[in-house]
């Protein structure tokens, strides 16, 4: 047990590391939705224009930090993990690792929190930023609501990152399905625009089926100044959870650690990564 | 001795294919074991049915005590793989990725150590990605010793060297021999089992089609003497040239190649026969047949 608890402490600084390793992949993740922010900001102007989770008019920085804080810990979470298993699945890297005595969970394990770590920084520095410079609404009674939140959403969406590295051939195609879902997924969801208050029937239905909308609402209610501390909302976050189980069961069921014949660098595994 | 893999009738199948049809073999502990084949043969199938990596059909498997099929991380724990086909993450330094898998293993050796075996000292701290091919191949070789195992299965370990590399890398191999550890090496150049190995199992079509020590699969294979030359243009049949040949003869390329064990005897004859004749045989050569031509022979290849 302690030998495992330290296993997975390694697993996570080292998976860490990669990732810093990586300048671009760090940039996207990290920088792209902070600079997102400040450019929505300043086009839209600071006004109360945008419409809250409770009906009232939030400002465009108090509609767009939470929501931009979501993406961003979606795509520290689901993009990097769909993109980082099925590249070194490809590469052969995981075939190693299943060749050496640490238990697989342990490697899992390790991929997915070092994820959530970096969302959490990600998603901290959004709400820094948002607090600081825009004067978005934060409060004490309601963090613990944010915290829930964000523990549910950033496990909901690495599970799907590890579901979707199982479905995809190779790291190409996981990539590019990643960014073909989590993008429109996130027009939709209130995340990148906001729809108003009725937008076409078919877009809303789409996305009260998927699960981002619901993590972008629970983490705007926890931070709307308008809502009523706690602010928890069990219904969206239970919907997120449903997703969690259907995506650790895809995992379960498509996951594989050998690389896929005919997938490209199946063979040529040197000289070659796609970019995060 | 006390044997470190037990191999008893081991069929794999895919579908219809069967990969791998009937195996047995047994790796004595401290043997430098090859498995020798072309490209197809069943060597990679069978070797990581040993390494646990594939279930298998059917047979009976032991490697180090255990039943690899439903071995865990303790099995492992005392395995080293060197596969062609295992990636490194190239974003860390050679160091680091020795630090990153050493953790894993109950007894790890010394990173610098094992730095100095596979002679990277001068590229310890550089990425992995910026290493050559050849040098990577040594990342490969030391990552499969970190964990300073019983047990190595070595995966076509120079397959794409050119000869200097492929020199210091069998040099290196022969330093893990004498450390006294068990080592399993697939490959398809014969030069290669011959000069590492003790054993050699020669497969084809997933069977093993001969088996033994290099020089006792020279002999158990008929090695002779080879005597060849051109096609002699004479108006009447061969009979009286070819028929009282001790050796085995047959056409090839427009040549005739004669292997025999009575190599003077049969040199006489067919000299006696030309010179009757007044006939200068073109290309007239002997020589001492190569292993090469034998396992040539034996997997059904034509050079």
């Amino acid at each position: 047990m302690r030998r495992n608890v330290r296993l997975l402490v390694h697993q996570v600084r080292a998976q860490n590391r990669f990732f810093w390793r990586v300048p671009v992949g760090a940039f996207f993740t990290l920088i792209l939705p902070i600079l997102m922010l400040v450019l929505f900001v300043a086009l839209f102007g600071n006004d109360l224009d945008f419409d809250g989770p409770a009906g009232a008019s939030v400002s465009a920085a108090q509609f767009y930090t939470p929501a931009l804080a979501v993406f961003a810990v979606g795509s520290a979470t689901y993009t990097n993990i769909a993109i980082n298993l099925s590249t070194r699945r490809e590469d052969g890297i995981l075939r190693r690792v299943r060749g050496t005595p640490l238990p697989p969970w342990i490697y899992m394990a390790g991929a997915i929190l070092s994820s959530v770590w970096i969302a959490l920084v990600s998603a901290a520095i959004m709400v820094t930023l948002g607090v600081i410079a825009y004067d978005v609404n934060i409060e004490l009674a309601k963090v613990p609501a944010m915290i829930v939140t964000f523990a549910v959403g950033s496990a909901t969406f690495a599970t799907l990152g590890v579901a979707l590295a199982g479905v995809a051939r190779s790291a190409s195609s996981a990539s590019a399905l990643a960014n073909a879902t989590i993008l429109p997924m996130a027009f939709i969801s209130n995340i990148f625009i906001d729809l108003g208050a009725d937008p076409p029937r078919w877009l809303r239905v789409t996305a009260d089926v998927l699960p981002l909308k619901y993590f972008g609402v629970a983490f705007s209610e926890a931070m709307n100044p308008w809502s009523d501390a706690p602010a928890f909302v069990p219904d969206r976050l239970g919907v997120m959870a449903l997703w969690l189980v259907v995506g650790a069961l895809i995992a379960r069921w498509r996951f594989r650690w050998d690389p896929i014949p005919g997938s490209t660098g199946c063979s040529a595994r040197r000289g070659r990564r796609s970019a995060s | 001795m006390t044997a470190a893999i037990e191999v008893r009738d081991l069929v794999k199948t895919y579908g219809d294919t069967r990969a791998v049809d009937g195996l047995s073999f047994s790796v004595e502990e401290g043997e430098v074991f090859a498995i020798l084949g072309p490209n197809g043969a069943g060597k990679s199938t069978t070797v990581e049915i040993l390494e646990g990596h594939r279930p298998r059909t059917g047979g009976d498997v032991t490697v180090l005590g255990v039943d690899p099929g439903s071995a865990g991380s303790g099995f492992r724990d005392r395995l080293g793989i060197v596969l062609q086909s295992a990636g490194i993450d190239r974003e860390l330094t050679v160091r680091e990725v020795l630090e990153y898998y050493r953790t894993a293993y109950s007894r790890p050796r010394d990173v610098n150590e094992l730095i100095e075996l596979v002679e990277l000292g001068e590229k310890a701290d550089d990425r992995v990605g910026t290493l050559s091919g050849g040098q990577q191949r040594r990342v490969d070789l030391a990552l499969g010793l970190v964990g300073d195992p019983d047990l190595i299965f070595l995966d076509e370990p120079t397959t794409g060297f050119d000869p200097a590399a492929r020199r210091r890398s069998w040099d290196l191999i022969r330093n893990l021999t004498s450390l006294g550890r068990t080592i399993v090496l697939t490959t398809h150049y014969l030069d290669e089992a011959e000069t590492l190995a003790d054993r050699v199992a020669v497969l084809a079509g997933g069977r093993i089609v001969a088996e033994g020590t290099p020089s006792a699969l020279r002999e158990s294979l008929g090695e002779g003497t080879r005597i060849s030359f051109e096609l002699p243009a004479v108006d009447e049949p061969l009979n009286a040239l070819l028929d009282p040949l001790r050796g085995t003869s047959r056409g090839r390329d427009r040549r005739i190649e004669i292997t025999t064990d009575a190599p003077t005897a049969d040199l006489a004859h067919i000299t006696a026969w030309a010179t009757s004749r007044g006939i200068e045989l073109a290309g007239l050569q002997v020589t001492s047949t190569e292993l090469e031509d034998v396992y040539l022979d034996l997997v059904g290849e034509d050079a």
